[in-house]
């Protein structure tokens, strides 16, 4: 106690001491401040930083652009706040790319500064935060994380809604969410263009029972994978009982298929003969072009536009097959598979190929009795729980609305509404991650169906997933850089009927709507000549020797092959230059010669294309050995003049060629009809 | 002093607690050991940064007479904020061991070191390197898939025939680091842009410079840069610390 007591007399003895002592605490406390400043995260990193780039070649630049104390990017009309650069000094110094150490690696180059957009509307984050933590990491005061590397390309889709070449992952997260019927119990809406649209409608089941029997049914719904690997279709994980009373209702509602046209009838067929007969009219019709199959070796071969066919003999009922080659659009008036108009032998060698692709195991377990009306009454009830019709048409069962959340500003959900399941992580792509690949771990009720998506598909579904933020909708319109979105083109008349009846537009797009299997034919009628297009409809041959997916040929009539050559020639013009400008008078023999000397000389083009048969090798481009009967000139001319410019996206590059040049390579060109001769 | 020493034992306890960390999942004892790592598979991939690697890594522990060795402690390191799923293990009756590896943030070459332990403690290590490819590089790869790799890359697949071998001139693979190397950034963007007579090679080498733009072709250039096997003189590498 006696300590105390000097103690209190030596510091508050008298007024004097008191007030000595008092200005002495207030002096230290006034301290504290600037003391705190002073050793601020971000000043160390600063001195580090001049530390770092004190004995470099380039040292006194570095230093006279460095500005030390805390640096902030304003950007109002995007409400950006970002101190980042405090710290990240060297975000502009590109001669420091050989530093590993953060926070001081120049910004790798991006098609963006940073003075435009700041950094948080990329990478997240705390912008206004100065210390490491608030500035990374979430806090209970702010959910945003730095977004984590893998899902980076998400930032740019906020803005851009167009396929842009250095994002593929977002791409293929777009392209997924379209073709896998995401977007068909959610609603995702794309700035000035509504809803986001599936690529990959699902088979009305309206007329089901007439394709396929109700154990199919039920096998392909227990396991979908079992049928097809390729299946879309994802597991929704039913119940045996279920399943079976699903697939009661689904052929209770089903009704029949209004009967062939009877010119089209032809009977079913007996068995071939000769089993590779059908495999090569499967072969010669180009099936695996839209329709896949598993070989022997366990790979799959063929595209995806159809549904893969490998076990087709054990879905089918055998008169449905045959009726549907006849005339696909019977069944669903609105399928890509075109009408191929196969004569009687072509349909039952084919029809009893795609029979013969049966699996014995897929339905040797299903056993079901007959359904009561119980059953059926369940299945439908099941049916509008699962929200069946959300994807497929159905009768009696009206397609919902709203089945699913809105998915538009998911990239920014706040955390507090999100409920975690177990063992995850609490951040938003965490969530987004484990929700798409155990939909079950958040509760057994949940409607979410289960996918099997490989770990690069789901890192790119979640980026196409983060890009929906709020932000995204609150951009000022001028930033948008809108994707591309099919027109509802429809060719007129006769030509067009014939058009759609053989579904030209699953291969080819005309004026913005189609696929893009083959070459866009838009200004078809500038490209080609008459009588060409005619034979080449009756029986295309292969212009593209490299290529696995080729025209099949549709059995047209002479007739049909002239209506559309006729509607191809008079409306599929481009407006760029007129079909008979080009002045073939100069056309001799020495302007031929120079034109030969050209294309092996100074371009070059046998490296991609082939003229001659027996020298030239290069086969990216179309084989020109009949360039001259199947290509208008003045097409070829302006070809050479700017490929680009005719069809955007062409791999032929632009040569910025003379006029010249381009009229002796044109003239030689046209000199080329070979195979005509012979035939 | 009582109350100092109280003082002392508060603090120790909520030192402790602050620092008590989830306990990590205990990695398993070797039960053998072999004399060295060798590669089986999953070197010299590249991908998008912060990305799983396409193939897993499986390396193999072997003993001095070059049999594998079964149930031997391996553990790969990815540095640069990768990370290897799983981290460690053993190996397997084959004495392989596979791990999924995911590279870090930052675009780059990436040293990844797999390591054992001999019979006497002693590490062995096997490095590995993988690339780690940037916006730019990303970009490049696409357009160079687009427009390039019909010619320069000798493999074919069912969907892209290739066409180098129809060529009289034979394009380099962008992974030919023993020539690309050579050449300065200018000349790759030269070449590229007015085509193989601007360098005096072959005119089967068309000029791009009227198709991509400049930042397109600076991509391709920065793509070839980033895969050149031996690398381009590199741009500083992550190496594991151990």
């Amino acid at each position: 106690m006696s300590i105390l007591r000097r103690v209190r007399t030596i510091l508050f003895g008298d007024s004097a001491r008191a007030f000595g002592t008092l200005s002495v605490v207030l002096l230290a406390c006034l301290a504290i401040t600037p003391a705190k400043d002073h050793f601020r995260e971000w000043r160390r990193y600063q001195r580090n930083y001049l530390n770092l780039i004190r004995n470099r070649g380039d040292a006194a630049t570095l230093q006279r652009r460095f500005e030390g104390g805390l640096q902030q990017t304003w950007i109002p009309e995007l409400g950006v706040v970002d101190r980042c650069t405090t710290c990240h000094v060297a975000m502009k110094e590109a001669s420091l790319k050989d530093v590993t150490i953060q926070p001081f690696r120049p910004h790798p180059y991006v098609p963006h500064t940073l003075t435009e957009f700041g950094c948080t509307i990329c990478h997240r984050g705390q912008g206004a935060a100065t210390s490491v933590q608030e500035a990374h990491h979430g806090t209970l005061a702010w959910e945003q994380p730095v977004l984590p590397a893998r899902y980076l390309e998400s930032a740019c889709g906020q803005c851009h809604w167009n396929s842009l070449t250095g994002t593929p992952q977002l791409n293929l997260g777009r392209k997924l969410l379209a073709r896998y019927g995401c977007v068909q119990c959610h609603t995702i809406l794309v700035p000035g263009q509504g809803r986001m649209l599936t690529t990959n409608p699902a088979p009305p089941l309206t007329r089901i029972a007439s394709k396929t029997t109700r154990e199919w049914v039920f096998a392909w719904l227990k396991d979908p994978p079992s049928y097809a690997v390729t299946a879309t279709m994802p597991n929704f994980q039913l119940s045996d009982a279920d399943a079976q009373d699903i697939s009661a209702f689904v052929m209770d509602q089903s009704v029949p298929a209004p009967a062939v046209p009877a010119e089209a009838l032809v009977s079913a067929g007996a068995p071939a003969a000769d089993p590779q007969a059908g495999a090569s009219v499967y072969g010669e019709s180009f099936c695996s072009s839209c329709h896949a199959t598993v070989n022997a070796a366990g790979m799959v071969v063929g595209g995806n536009v159809g549904p893969e066919l490998t076990r087709i003999g054990s879905k089918v009922k055998p008169g449905w097959l045959t009726d549907w080659l006849r005339g696909p659009r019977n069944y669903d008036p609105h399928t890509q598979m075109p009408h191929y108009r196969f004569d009687q032998k072509q349909l039952s060698l084919l029809a009893e190929f795609l029979r013969a692709k049966t699996d014995s195991d897929l339905l040797a377990k299903v056993q079901l009795q007959a359904a009561s009306a119980t059953e059926i009454t369940h299945g439908k009830a099941l049916v509008k729980e699962r929200g069946c019709a959300s994807c497929h048409e159905i009768n009696g069962v009206a397609r919902p609305e709203n089945f699913a959340p809105d998915l538009t500003l998911i990239g920014s959900q706040s955390l507090a509404k999100i409920v975690f399941a177990e063992g995850i992580p609490h951040t938003l792509p965490d969530y987004l991650q484990a929700k798409i690949r155990k939909p079950h771990s958040f509760g057994k009720s949940t409607k979410m169906p289960q996918y099997e998506f490989p770990p690069a598909q789901l890192d790119a579904l979640v980026t196409a997933l983060l890009s929906q933020t709020e932000r995204a909708a609150t951009l000022p319109a001028s930033l948008h850089a809108a994707g591309k979105r099919e027109t509802d083109y429809r060719p007129a008349g006769k030509a067009g009927q014939l058009m759609t009846d053989m579904n030209c537009f699953s291969c080819h797009a005309i004026n913005g709507r189609g696929g893009d299997m083959a070459p866009d034919l838009t200004w078809e009628g500038s490209s080609v000549q008459r009588k060409w297009l005619v034979d080449f409809l009756k029986n295309p041959n292969t212009l593209r020797p490299a290529l696995i997916r080729r025209m099949p040929r549709f059995n047209v009539t002479a007739a049909e092959a002239e209506t559309l050559a006729d509607y191809v020639m008079a409306v599929y013009q481009t407006p760029a230059f007129d079909r008979e400008e080009f002045d073939s008078a100069k056309s001799g023999a020495d302007e031929v010669e120079r034109g030969r000397q050209l294309f092996y000389s100074k371009y070059a083009c046998q490296s991609c294309h082939i003229v001659d048969p027996k020298n030239d090798k290069g086969y990216i481009g179309p084989t020109l050995t009949q360039a001259g009967r199947r290509l208008n000139a003045q097409w070829i001319f302006q070809w050479l003049k700017n490929p680009q410019a005719l069809r955007p996206g062409t791999v032929e590059p632009n040569r910025n060629m003379s006029d010249e040049d381009a009229h002796a390579l044109t003239s030689y060109l046209m000199k080329q009809n070979r195979e005509v001769a012979r035939k | 002093m009582r109350m100092a020493s109280a003082f002392v034992g508060i603090a120790l306890v909520v030192c402790c607690g602050c620092s008590r960390t989830p306990q990590a999942a205990q990695a398993p004892s070797a039960k053998a050991f072999g004399t060295a790592v060798v590669e089986v598979g999953g070197g010299k991939q590249a991908a998008a940064i912060g990305t799983a690697l396409d193939q897993p890594v499986v390396v193999q522990v072997n003993d001095a007479q070059g049999a594998p060795v079964a149930s031997a402690l391996v553990s790969v390191a990815v540095p640069g904020g990768g990370a290897a799923t799983p981290a460690s293990g053993l190996t397997g009756a084959d004495g392989q061991f596979t791990a999924t590896v995911a590279l870090g943030g930052s675009s780059g070459r990436y040293q990844i070191v797999a390591s054992t332990r001999d019979k006497n403690g002693k590490t062995i290590e096997l490095r590995l390197e993988e690339v780690a490819l940037g916006y730019q590089e990303i970009q490049g790869r696409e357009l160079s898939q687009l427009y390039c790799a019909r010619c320069h890359d000798p493999d074919s697949t069912p969907e892209r025939v290739s066409n180098h071998d129809n060529l009289t001139a034979k394009a380099h693979a962008f992974t030919e680091g023993t020539v690309l190397n050579a050449m300065s950034e200018a000349d790759l963007a030269s070449i590229i842009s007015h085509g193989g007579p601007a360098l005096n090679r072959s005119p089967e080498m068309p000029p791009y410079g009227y198709t991509l733009g400049k930042a397109e072709i600076a991509a391709l250039v920065a793509y070839i840069r980033a895969v050149a096997d031996p690398p381009y003189r590199s741009k500083g590498a992550f190496y594991a610390r151990n």
